[in-house]
């Protein structure tokens, strides 16, 4: 449910590094929760993000919320096939399911997430 | 004590038709709460401010006494229907087919509440869907909402949705743009921290030099306003490319939707926005209120539109229905980061639009606004010729222009009153550099003679 190397917020989404940047998402926990997404509004490419600051918006039959950046830095790339496609945040919320691409200002923030372990307790869940 | 006392025995005595509950009924009440009198309910209010005697009001009339006196203070109150009227800007007198009101009169539409039931409300809301469609056709836009407070309160949220779409601080606005519709968006907008700038008008028309020199990577949008307050056609595709050279938004504030039965819709020249006021479409002058707020834009910008939206879409046995859609937008969901906090509609007056507009039809609309277009030429060439009268602005002008006048525009008006016409509006109290112009508007409902009659009047004036 939650992948060892990922960092997860307490918002629900997630921070993959990769090289020298982040691609964020939300867990599996939020989608489900949300059930099926109909909307994903998401910044343009250059946009800076705050930690922990909304970066955009995410609409599902039942609800509306906040997207939250769990890391400070530059838009690099945002998947904008969730614009056609928002479903796959519910199928794939690890994968094709990703939201920005973020070049990290301060990657030391990392450092504030969670792990998977402690967000499955967050959640009330049991690790792995 | 005892003059509050007889205030209430007073109030028991009169039985009020109006208030059914009985005597018997009030005991009852108050035994059930615990409560010695009605005059114990107000303890908690200080005796400071407490009414000591009975209300100084005089007997009850009887309705025909009632009618009789309502009537008389009706007399008192000038209207279009008794006198011949020229004035305009920003409320129009327009002939309303009978059949309009004759069905939006219905009970069950005009005591229709908000139709969070569609299963309850599909005429309700089929009609508003109707309303949304017509207005999309009209102004060549993808989506309009079922409506909003006027065209003032349209125009300010529509500089609400630029700052959203565009992340901008600013708006830049066309001095020709109806001054109460600028003072509604400063309003508005200033709370939300947004700077609306004036940028001015030359010879009638938003200036397009001041426009491109105000524009910056900090303008959301340039709001204009066609045909504008002057009556005057604006370069409005030129306008629209500007801004969007700029990376901004075009708002089209319209005052007088009538017009677009023969100007090109705003759609067609670029325009991502249009605002404005929906009272001319089969709506009543009603004293300057309740007026119909409309707004159409693009459907890329459908998530950022405020108020309420009906949708089409089909039931489990496939048939067709009407349903409010992306509620989400609105306060009841999304709270203080709503697209506006706008909570209601001008159902009523949005479905007399579009019976208005069925009624008349395309070719009908396209008469009504060439009849207003010739009849305010007729008048403009007319009056323009008068020695001492001179039309103020060069450009093109659809049923309101602007003359420069001998007398005092409110002098003129007072005069005109003795001959039982209504003059138009004086200019110099928003515009301080137009104390001598007056803004007339012809409609269709004024004939050849009532033309004339001005005319002769205004000749015997100078």
């Amino acid at each position: 449910m939650y992948p060892k190397e990922l960092r997860y917020s307490t918002e629900h989404e997630w921070a993959k590094v990769e090289g020298k940047r982040v691609r964020v998402g939300i867990t599996k926990f939020a989608a489900e929760k949300l059930t099926d997404v109909v909307f994903v509004d998401l910044p343009q490419k250059g946009v800076k993000v705050g930690y922990m600051q909304p970066f955009g918006v995410i609409e599902s039959v039942k609800a509306v919320s906040d997207l939250y950046s769990p890391i400070s830095g530059t838009v690099v790339d945002v998947n904008t096939k969730l614009v056609d496609a928002p479903e796959v945040v519910n199928t794939d919320p690890y994968g094709e399911g990703w939201m920005i691409l973020v070049q990290p200002e301060d990657s030391k923030e990392l450092d504030k997430l969670m792990t998977a372990d402690q967000y499955a307790t967050m959640i009330g869940e049991s690790g792995s | 004590m005892t003059a509050r006392r007889k205030g209430v025995e007073v109030e028991r005595r009169v039985q009020h038709k109006y208030v059914p509950a009985t005597d018997a009924e009030r005991e009852e009440m108050l035994r059930a709460i615990g409560v010695g009198s009605v005059e114990a309910l107000f303890a908690d209010i200080p005796e400071a401010v407490r009414l000591d005697r009975p209300l100084a009001l005089p007997p009850a009339l009887s309705d025909p006494e009632l009618i009789a006196q309502l009537r008389a203070l009706a007399q008192v109150n000038l209207d279009c229907d008794r006198a011949t009227s020229f004035l305009g800007a920003g409320a129009y007198d327009h002939y309303v087919p009978s059949v309009v009101w004759h069905l939006a009169g219905r009970g069950e539409f005009l005591t229709a509440y908000t139709p969070y039931q569609a299963e309850l409300m599909q005429g309700e809301l089929q009609a508003c869907y109707e309303y949304q469609s017509m207005l999309c056709e009209l102004t060549g836009m993808d989506v309009a909402n079922a409506s909003m407070y006027d065209g003032a309160s349209a125009t300010a949220e529509a500089a609400v949705m630029a700052k959203d779409l565009t992340k901008r601080p600013e708006v830049l606005v066309s001095t020709a743009v109806h001054p109460e519709y600028r003072q509604v968006t400063r309003t508005y907008v200033a709370p939300l921290g947004v700077q609306v700038t004036d940028v001015p008008y030359r010879n009638g028309v938003t200036d397009l030099n001041a426009v491109e020199a105000a524009l910056s990577e900090r303008t959301a949008a340039v709001i204009i306003q066609h045909p504008n307050f002057f009556g005057s056609l604006e370069d409005a595709r030129a306008l629209a490319d500007l801004a969007h050279r700029a990376g901004a938004l075009l708002i089209c504030a319209i005052a007088e939707p009538l017009s677009l039965g023969i100007l090109k819709p705003p759609g067609a020249w670029g325009a991502d926005i249009v605002a404005g006021e929906g009272q001319p479409l089969g709506n009543n002058l009603n004293f300057g209120g309740p007026y119909l707020g409309m707004l159409a834009t693009r459907m890329e910008f459908v998530r950022r539109i405020p108020g309420r939206l009906v949708g089409a879409t089909v039931d489990t046995e496939g048939r067709r229905g009407f349903v409010l859609t992306l509620q989400t937008r609105e306060q009841h969901i999304r709270r203080e980061k709503a697209s506006s906090n706008i909570c209601t509609n001008e159902a009523l007056l949005a479905l007399a639009a579009a019976i208005y507009m069925a009624t008349l039809g395309k070719q009908g609309l396209q008469r009504v606004a060439e009849l207003n277009l010739r009849k305010a030429a007729y008048a403009k060439d007319a009056i323009g010729s008068i020695r001492g009268f001179e039309i103020a602005f060069d450009a093109p002008t659809f049923h309101e222009f602007v003359v420069r006048t001998p007398l005092e525009p409110d002098e003129l008006n007072r005069r005109l009153l003795q001959h039982n016409i209504l003059g138009g509006a004086s200019l110099g109290r928003w515009y301080p550099e137009l104390r001598d112009a007056w803004l007339l508007c012809v409609t269709e409902q004024r004939t050849r003679e009532e033309i004339d009659r001005l005319v002769e009047v205004l000749e015997g004036i100078r």
